[in-house]
């Protein structure tokens, strides 16, 4: 099947799990390599927020903080609309391999679709639409 | 996930791989929904050729054809393939290389200091 459902990669890091532990949990340690500033609450269910020179921000939602070893995060679907609940999941594993750490990032959930999507958020949508234009036509000829 | 998910992404890639259904896509997109004489107005195309890109696109759930006044077809953009589309192609924008070649460096450059363990010792292992 071609598409992707997950996006994996594993990278080998010099420094020591609590290091990187830190450069992916903390706001100093986000805002230096992912965005260019960022905030963190983290706990499960605490907001993140990476904001980057061009205006551009993603917000996360922490989901597993498992120091040192798991950390995941749920954030939108890049090119959906703003507003479109469906997110994709990232978790970072860190394991410790010699002085350093071999951390893994997983991404899933790109080929997520609530079954009645297709059919019934689009027609809800559409109806929404038109119900809400309706009431501010309804609206205005009181007016 | 549902078998179909391809099938609809493909459908959206072929209908927008044409410059006219792109266009005829765009204006429903823009300016809302439009009978085929509306289209070939505002297009630089002929009424019978955009007539044949709509029932391409009605085919593969891009539009729907819905009763208009003086009973002409209208055309209504759907969003939903497109959003599939748009799933599929997150997947392929979403790139981790260069956050993570990010992150490497920033770590190397703090490992660099004078306590650490020089990078080619550590790279050696591999358990």
């Amino acid at each position: 099947m071609g598409f992707p459902d997950r996006i994996e990669r594993t990278v080998e890091l010099a420094a020591a799990p609590s290091k990187v532990w830190a450069a992916l949990t903390t706001a100093e340690g986000l805002g230096a390599w992912f965005g260019d500033e960022a905030t963190i609450d983290l706990r499960p269910g605490g907001s993140a927020r990476m904001k980057w020179a061009g205006g551009h921000t993603a917000d996360m939602r922490v989901e597993r903080v498992e120091e040192p070893s798991v950390f995941g995060f749920t954030w939108h679907i890049y090119g959906l609309p703003e507003g479109d609940p469906r997110r994709t999941y990232v978790e970072f594993t860190l394991e410790p391999a010699g002085a350093g750490t071999r951390l893994r990032v997983v991404e899933t959930g790109f080929a997520q679709l609530p079954e009645d999507m297709y059919h019934k958020a689009y027609d809800g949508n559409t109806q929404g639409w038109a119900s809400e234009l309706g009431e501010l036509a309804a609206y205005l000829d009181a007016a | 996930m549902p078998p179909d998910i391809e099938a609809i992404a493909e459908q959206v890639f072929v209908a927008l791989a044409d410059p006219t259904r792109r266009a005829i896509l765009a204006a429903l997109a823009s300016a809302g929904p439009a009978t085929a004489t509306d289209l070939a107005g505002r297009l630089p195309i002929t009424r019978q050729a955009i007539a044949k890109h709509l029932a391409l696109l009605a085919e593969a759930g891009l539009v729907t054809a819905e009763p208009g006044e003086r009973r002409r077809v209208r055309y209504r953009l759907r969003s939903a393939p497109m959003q599939v589309a748009q799933q599929f192609l997150a997947a392929l924008a979403r790139d981790w290389e260069g956050p993570l070649d990010a992150l490497k460096d920033r770590l190397d450059q703090h490992a660099h200091g004078p306590t650490a363990t020089p990078l080619r010792e550590i790279r050696g292992h591999s358990p």
